[in-house]
């Protein structure tokens, strides 16, 4: 079976589960005549038709809020933020309502919402944002970032089977610079679980989407100096993998967090306090963090470099906390 | 990367690192302070000139060197692929001088202390390094680990402080402490027999420490003791060596008052006038020009319009040439927990009220941080010194070289005084003038202070 692209991956999920249910529908900005911004649509809805492939205004609230209703209705809408930085336009749907639905009217929203993330393309500071902390930090909801080709397309069919709404991230930067082979037929990867992209003694390096790439190329060339890094992919950011975050910090006793988010509030300092919290006495270094900085994402090439974290980067950090 | 001692200034040729802020191993940003130094002028802060991670300290706390020299080396970030790998990480580790925990460490010690030798004039004395040892063995009290040493160290029942460390800056990491356990329990009882043979600087501490020597050296001369040695140590005592900042106060003032003929005259001011205006308008002030208002500017200008009435008290004396100066140069002495410095309010002459009063803030304010440029304290033509503000009624300084004159301030406060054949009670500062001889007279410095008594009596200049 030849290798196919993310993008391939996160399309052949929604035609398998609009075939497979009929509950399933998809609603977004050019989703439909034009197949999305990045193409990730095409061909649902000759196969699907308009009723189930909906072109919608430009009202990122109105997409949250009708496919809010709609799973009230019974519907497991997929929503398209066309870029994933317009998620800020319907914060107070997805906050207040489609998180708070089931907790506030016992009324399960099995939505989804998806759309193209982070930066590296050079789309400037309104094209390449990571908003996930905001949804991290609110229950009621799952959020899913995921690296790979088959995490994407096994990620994405959970989430649309998920009776709970989920925020699906799709890194634009491995839309399609990753390709894999993946099996045929009907596979889901579980919601909640982080992968052991690399096993290691010295440290352990957690990071999640394009960094997760990052990640691993640091800890190649890491190899090299004799330093052996671990590197886990957490895939899923609500809810954390602990276990296999604690499991991996007592093997290895030392903690590098990646992530293509801007520092302050960034998944590092959480799983930096539930390490402390829960293996305090296994560590045998500071738990370090190669984050972008706290600014926008910049438009200018070579500032946008610098402001992302790299393999160099992480190396040096590592070689840092191998030192301890 | 090297990082050099700076040159502070052009006149500076020697430095004397008095603290190092960073320990090798320790991570650091570029322009964070790394180390302090000590020179002729002005203690100082030096920031680090890369990021990266201070790997090797080459100078130790105490020791002079001249400019230039390389005292440390930076690991820059990114570079130095090699450094990192575990096995050179161990040498270096030995080479660190507080990182006494490792008994061979003694064996190894580098032969820094010959350096000083090939320095032309040793401004410390080699006494000052007796008080060392004490201070290197209170730095191993707390051993460096991590959580995880800690509790393998508990569950070992193994003494961290007999587990040599080679991780950053000395720390006993996790595979220090494997190779401990795996090292057999016999390591471990071993030294718990004897705990006493490798770690020769836990011995008990030293009884009363020896007179130290006489320090020699040209640059010492002036310090040289009015008694024989022997005849200070008696009874019970302690021997404190001087800071830098000490011996070049000392001096200093050996050399004002040996070069300098002193003479001192007394003034009585009337500063009720400027009380009141600094009582009316000193919120007002604070809030406007954001800077306190003190009597200090009052002085300064004062001085200054005395200064331009009469230059010669505004001089310098090189051999038989006299140097009248065009700026008014106001060093002001301030008053350190650690010292005494004279930071320099340039141009005096040029600066209304409000400008001398936040110059003088700002300098007093940096001088105790330890943020003064060595240019801020050169180049004074004229000094003032402020004994009033630790109560002294008035006091009579010691000329500031090379300046000609010095005016000392007096302790403000009400005192009834005749005015008209009646009392009254006004407020009154004592001003003192040291002055030179050489160059000024009495005539000359009495008619100087007459000049300030007369602005500070009649004042009459807008403070805002």
């Amino acid at each position: 079976m030849a290798a196919i692209t993310m993008l391939e991956g996160i399309r052949q999920a929604l035609f398998e589960e609009m075939d497979r249910d009929p509950a399933v529908v998809t609603l977004g900005e050019d989703i439909g005549v034009y197949g999305g911004a990045f193409k990730v649509s095409e061909g649902l809805l000759a196969r699907f038709g308009p009723e189930r492939v909906i072109d919608t205004p430009i009202s990122e609230t109105a997409i949250v809020g009708a496919a809010c209703g709609m799973s009230y209705l019974g519907l497991r809408p997929v929503a398209e933020m066309q870029f994933i930085d317009f998620i800020a336009c319907c914060f107070n749907q997805v906050t207040n309502f489609v998180a708070k639905s089931h907790y506030r009217w016992g009324a399960p929203v099995p939505m989804v919402l998806r759309g193209p993330s982070g930066g590296g393309v050079h789309g400037g500071p309104f094209h390449s944002a990571n908003p996930e902390m905001y949804f991290v930090h609110t229950p009621g909801l799952k959020v899913i970032y995921p690296s790979t080709v088959y995490d994407a397309k096994g990620l994405l069919k959970s989430a649309i089977r998920d009776n709970n709404p989920v925020l699906f991230f799709e890194h634009k930067f491995l839309y399609r610079r990753v390709k894999e082979e993946i099996p045929a037929g009907d596979f889901t990867v579980p919601i909640g679980k982080a992968a052991v992209r690399r096993e290691g003694r010295d440290m352990t390096i957690l990071s999640y989407a394009a960094m997760a790439h990052t990640a691993l190329e640091a800890a190649e060339r890491l190899a090299k100096e004799g330093i052996d890094a671990e590197v886990i992919d957490l895939r899923t950011l609500l809810p954390l993998d602990r276990e296999t975050i604690l499991s991996s910090l007592k093997k290895t006793n030392k903690l590098l967090i990646v992530h293509e988010d801007t520092r302050t509030g960034g998944i590092a300092g959480e799983i930096a306090a539930i390490v402390c919290e829960g293996a305090f006495e296994d560590l045998d270094g500071p738990i370090m963090r190669v984050t972008a900085p706290d600014t926008p994402v910049p438009y200018s090439p070579p500032l946008e470099e610098r402001f992302l974290p790299n393999a160099e980067k992480v190396v040096a950090a590592a070689r840092e906390l191998a030192k301890y | 990367m090297e990082v050099v001692m700076p040159q502070m200034g052009e006149s500076i040729f020697e430095g004397t690192i008095t603290k190092w802020l960073k320990k090798p191993g320790d991570k650091i940003d570029r322009d964070e302070p790394l180390f302090e130094i000590s020179t002729d002028k002005v203690d100082a802060e030096i920031p680090s000139p890369a990021a990266g991670v201070l790997k090797e300290v080459k100078v130790n706390e105490g020791q002079t060197v001249p400019v230039q020299t390389v005292v440390a080396v930076i690991e820059v970030d990114g570079a130095g692929a090699q450094a990192a790998s575990p096995a050179p990480a161990k040498p270096q580790a030995a080479q660190q001088p507080p990182v006494a925990a490792q008994p061979p460490a003694a064996g190894q010690r580098k032969p820094e202390p010959a350096k000083p030798a090939t320095i032309p004039a040793p401004p410390i004395p080699a006494a000052s390094k007796a008080p060392a040892p004490p201070a290197a063995a209170a730095s191993t009290e707390k051993i460096r680990s991590s959580p995880l040493v800690k509790r393998m160290a508990r569950e070992h029942n193994i003494d961290l402080s007999q587990v040599p460390g080679t991780g950053a800056g000395g720390r006993v990491s996790k595979n220090d402490i494997l190779q401990a356990i795996e090292g057999g329990g016999a390591e471990g009882a071993e030294a718990g027999e004897a705990p006493s043979a490798p770690i020769p600087f836990r011995a008990p501490a030293a009884p009363p420490p020896p007179p130290p020597p006489a320090t020699g050296g040209a640059a010492m001369a002036a310090l040289e003791t009015a008694v024989p040695r022997e005849k200070m140590y008696f009874g019970h005592y302690e021997v404190q060596p001087m800071s830098v900042m000490r011996q070049r106060i000392a001096e200093h003032m050996v050399l004002s008052k040996r070069v300098s003929p002193h003479v001192y005259s007394v003034d009585e001011v009337d500063v009720t006038g400027i009380a009141a205006v600094r009582a009316k308008n000193k919120e007002k002030f604070e809030q406007t020009a954001g800077t306190k208002l003190t009597f200090m500017p009052f002085f300064v200008r004062a001085a200054v319009e005395g200064l331009r009435a009469y230059p010669t008290v505004n001089a310098s004396v090189d051999g038989t040439n006299v140097v009248l100066h065009k700026e008014c140069n106001i060093g002001i002495a301030v008053a350190l927990d650690w010292g005494l410095i004279v930071p320099v309010v340039k141009n005096a002459e040029e600066k209304n009220f409000l400008g001398i009063a936040r110059t003088i803030n700002d300098l007093a304010e940096r001088a105790r941080a330890k943020k003064l440029k060595p240019d801020e304290v050169a180049e004074s033509t004229f000094s003032i010194t402020n004994p009033g503000v630790f109560g002294g009624l008035f006091g009579l300084p010691v000329i500031n070289q090379p300046n000609v004159a010095i005016l000392g301030v007096g302790a403000i406060e009400k005192r009834p005084v005749v005015i008209d054949d009646a009392i009254a009670i006004r407020s009154m500062v004592y001003l003192t003038l040291s002055y030179d001889h050489r160059v000024v007279d009495g005539a000359a410095a009495h008619q100087f202070m007459g000049k300030v008594k007369h602005t500070l009596e009649n004042w009459t200049e807008a403070i805002l």
